[in-house]
């Protein structure tokens, strides 16, 4: 029953998305007011009705209702509730379904929060964003139906949810990443309503900061969160692997950070506009290329959802239309919104119009890696992948001058400015980041990274040129308090700066060991005493294993962490749970590999030095946006 | 009003994009073809499975004919699968050759005499460098080789009827 109620929900909300399409477009071209004012309601049914199908999916799973196929080929009876909760969204229907929730959801906030915007823009935004949830609502009813039956009698646990998937990171951040992905299409829609109507005010460019602050926030979290969990669960010590799915988080990412950047141009002087509407609709497009990719079967990713081209057709049409109905639109209204750029050669306008430069590179370069596979197969070129030295080689490149222009930038004046007077009035901060790492990497270490200094005396300029921002403004202006949007910018660059240290350090002082140990063996690593102390079977809820007990000893630092090796009943899949001593300053990070004769087994260690950090950094970078999203002067009465 | 051809740029380049992604669909990323293809047939002389060691195996046993080279093990489950299929293309007069993949021989004949022996030799491969030379990922693989003794064709899996009609006949008929 909940099955039937849930798949006709989602029937009334595709229908009332299509009223809410239609009615108020109608009112707009025959100007009947009444007819546009309808669009609020629409939404907040819609919404209900999407809230509706996916509790009823939620209870399914609780109930073990496997003669929806969904559920039978992503639980089993003896999972854990809280990993059936999360299974809603373990499998491509589920999280389709998600998108739309999310999407549903965030049209209700922009519905009530946007009371106080100019009408003739508000309803085009939200027509806007009704057109995209029928498309996906579409979709998911026709090819990708979360409730469909079948109904023969099996005795069956059910599939059980993929065991990498049974990890508390899997509560968080796919929700996380989809409210940054979906958020982004707020900034979307008021693009396109933007070129629709065929004008801008600048009272507009306030009110569409924040939409985009918080979904960039969602995402930052989001990606780290995931960075964080590829950590800890798949048993390798990496944190980034330059899959195509991750690529695909960081793509929207990067061309989000420069929308954000874009956005102070257009608030303080009107200027860069057709940029920033092409920013926007880039990623908003991204995270639609990005949903392409992992289901269509496309490329390959340890990622991807099963393979299924009839699905992929449905949403490359899909994509089409929206990516290329929008860029079409740009293409032809675009210069009747925005006048031309007159941007001076130095000045904080042309160092942000830099960043954005940077940064779209550096998606592009993200871009081609990710598609170069499939270009090169179509062509009938032949089969080759592009990995982790292509990336790692050309972001780093690109971050060097990047960083280096992120200090500059910060201290150049508005409109006008002389390049030599920035320089000179920085001549500290280079002599610190130069001088600074060279002298903390020869007293911990005895050998000098070049890569890590190098990274190091980027963070370091980064650090100095944030700090003095800050230092110059409070000496400047003593009395006024700092706002929201200022405490943001500088706890978002430096955890840029912090996430760099992260990323020198481990990467450059890292060290890893791999040996067979039996119980009361002990190994040294980079200083430290490992002593495999005992082994031991367990019984979990819905898998067998054993579980090792391992003493990491550093001068007087004593701990114990106890990685296991799992076996999960329904499929017979082998699982590795690592165990990582954690400190501020370095992780020691265990995994029990194969087993050998005589309770021996293999075991792999890293040293990792700094790489909490990295992570430190991103949640940095979201706490610099939500602090941002936090000033007041965003939602000040809009003047003109 | 005049169109920019700068702002028709973002459009252009995604239809081109649109263009690979709709070509990517009907394409298959796990495929993964040898790159011996065209190639002669890596150098090798291997004992023969089952007889003494007078003869051995090499790449002139091959000569002159056109062959198949199955690469299988006893290890290797999925190979009972195709046990029947290869029966009945020896029954069709088809040269099959195996390569015993990184096996014990004695297991290997055991092997042979619960499943049958459809080959007319067998080379003892028993640490894969061959295998490793010929670009073997897995058993069973199957390949496709000419009078000459070049490779025309790998198959990596069990090898069917409709893989044998698809793949192997239509080569095999301009041999």
């Amino acid at each position: 029953m909940m099955a039937e109620i849930g798949v006709y929900a989602l029937c009334w909300a595709l229908i009332v998305a299509l009223l809410a399409v239609t009615i108020p477009s109608l009112g707009i071209w025959l100007n009947k007011p009444a007819w546009q004012r309808v669009i609020d309601r629409c939404i907040y049914a819609q919404s209900v009705c999407v809230a509706c199908a996916f509790l009823c999916l939620a209870g399914c799973f609780l109930r073990n209702d496997f003669t929806v196929v969904y559920v039978l080929a992503n639980a089993s009876v003896a999972l854990p509730w809280y990993y059936k909760l999360c299974a809603v969204w373990g499998g491509h229907e589920g999280s389709m379904l998600l998108w739309i929730a999310i999407l549903s959801f965030w049209m209700v906030v922009v519905c009530i929060t946007s009371r106080s915007l100019a009408p003739e823009i508000r309803i085009r935004v939200l027509i806007i964003l009704a057109g995209l949830s029928v498309g996906f609502l579409l979709f998911l009813l026709v090819t990708s139906n979360p409730f469909s039956r079948q109904f023969v009698w099996l005795n069956t646990q059910g599939r059980d949810l993929n065991p990498l998937l049974q990890d508390p990171g899997f509560l968080f951040h796919p929700p996380i990443l989809y409210m940054g992905y979906v958020g982004f299409a707020v900034a979307f829609a008021f693009a396109i309503a933007t070129l629709c109507l065929g004008r801008f005010e600048p009272s507009w460019a306030k009110w569409m900061r924040p939409w985009t602050l918080a979904a960039w926030c969602c995402l930052t979290l989001g990606i780290t969160l995931g960075s964080w969990w590829a950590y800890r669960e798949l048993g390798w010590g990496g944190w980034w692997f330059w899959d195509p799915v991750e690529n695909a988080s960081l793509m929207p990412w990067l061309v989000g950070t420069a929308l954000l950047h874009a956005l102070m141009v257009v608030d303080k002087k009107t200027q860069l506009l057709s940029w920033t509407i092409l920013l926007a609709i880039m990623a908003f497009s991204l995270s639609l290329v990005g949903t392409f990719l992992v289901r269509s079967g496309v490329l390959t990713s340890v990622h991807a959802f099963a393979v299924d081209p009839l699905r992929g057709a449905a949403i490359l049409l899909f994509l089409t239309l929206v990516i290329g109905g929008s860029l079409a639109l740009f293409a032809w209204r675009s210069q009747t919104v925005a006048q031309s750029m007159q941007v001076r050669p130095i000045s904080k306008e042309s160092a942000l119009l830099l960043n954005n430069v940077f940064l779209v590179v550096m998606m592009l370069t993200v871009l081609l890696g990710t598609l170069y596979p499939l270009c090169i197969d179509g062509l009938g070129l032949g089969k080759l992948s592009v990995g982790a030295p292509y990336f790692n080689t050309m972001m780093v490149g690109l971050a060097i001058p990047f960083l280096f222009l992120m200090g500059l930038g910060l201290n150049v004046r508005w409109q006008t400015d002389n390049l030599w007077r920035v320089l000179q009035s920085l001549a500290w901060n280079m002599i610190i980041s130069v001088i600074a790492p060279l002298c903390i990497l020869l007293r911990f270490s005895n050998q000098l990274r070049i890569t890590a200094y190098l990274g190091l005396v980027l963070s370091m300029w980064v650090l100095t040129t944030t700090l003095m921002i800050l230092w110059r403004r409070l000496t400047r202006v003593p009395k006024k308090p700092l706002s929201g949007a200022f405490c943001g910018m500088l706890s978002a660059h430096l955890g840029v700066a912090v996430t760099v240290i992260g990323i020198a350090i481990s990467t450059g002082y890292g060290k890893e060991s791999t040996v067979i140990m039996r119980p009361n063996d002990h190994v040294h690593l980079a200083g430290f005493r490992v002593q495999l102390q005992s082994i031991q079977t367990i019984q979990g809820p819905n898998y067998h294993g054993i579980r090792a007990q391992f003493k990491v000893i550093w001068h007087k630092h004593q701990a114990m962490v106890y990685p296991e090796k799992r076996i999960y009943e329904v499929g017979q899949i082998p699982m590795s749970e690592s165990a990582i001593d954690v400190t501020p300053f370095r992780d020691v990070y265990i995994a029990l590999g194969e087993p050998f004769e005589q309770n021996a087994w293999s075991v792999r260690m890293y040293y990792k030095p700094f790489v909490r950090w990295i992570w430190v950094g991103g949640i940095a970078m979201f706490l610099g946006g939500l602090l941002a999203l936090f000033d007041r002067r965003y939602y000040r009465k809009s003047g003109s | 009003m005049k169109l920019k051809i700068s702002y028709c740029l973002p459009l252009g380049v995604f239809l081109a994009l649109s263009l690979f992604f709709w070509r990517g669909l009907s394409l298959n990323p796990q495929h993964l073809p040898s790159s011996l293809i065209g190639h002669p047939l890596p150098v090798f002389n291997l004992p023969i499975l089952g007889e003494d060691n007078s003869q051995h195996f090499t790449p002139n046993a091959l000569r002159g004919h056109v062959s198949v080279l199955v690469v299988w093990a006893s290890w290797c489950d999925a190979c009972k699968q195709e046990q029947i299929f290869l029966f009945e293309l020896a029954r069709q007069g088809v040269m099959l050759y195996g390569l015993n993949y990184k096996d014990d021989p004695q297991t290997a004949l055991d092997w042979l005499n619960d499943w049958g022996n459809p080959y007319r030799l067998i080379g003892q491969d028993r640490q894969g460098r061959v295998a490793m030379d010929l670009g073997v990922y897995g058993a069973p693989e199957t390949y496709l080789i000419d009078a000459n003794g070049y490779i025309r064709y790998r198959h990596p899996g069990i090898l069917t009827a409709s893989i044998w009609h698809k793949e192997f006949l239509p080569r095999m008929s301009v041999l």
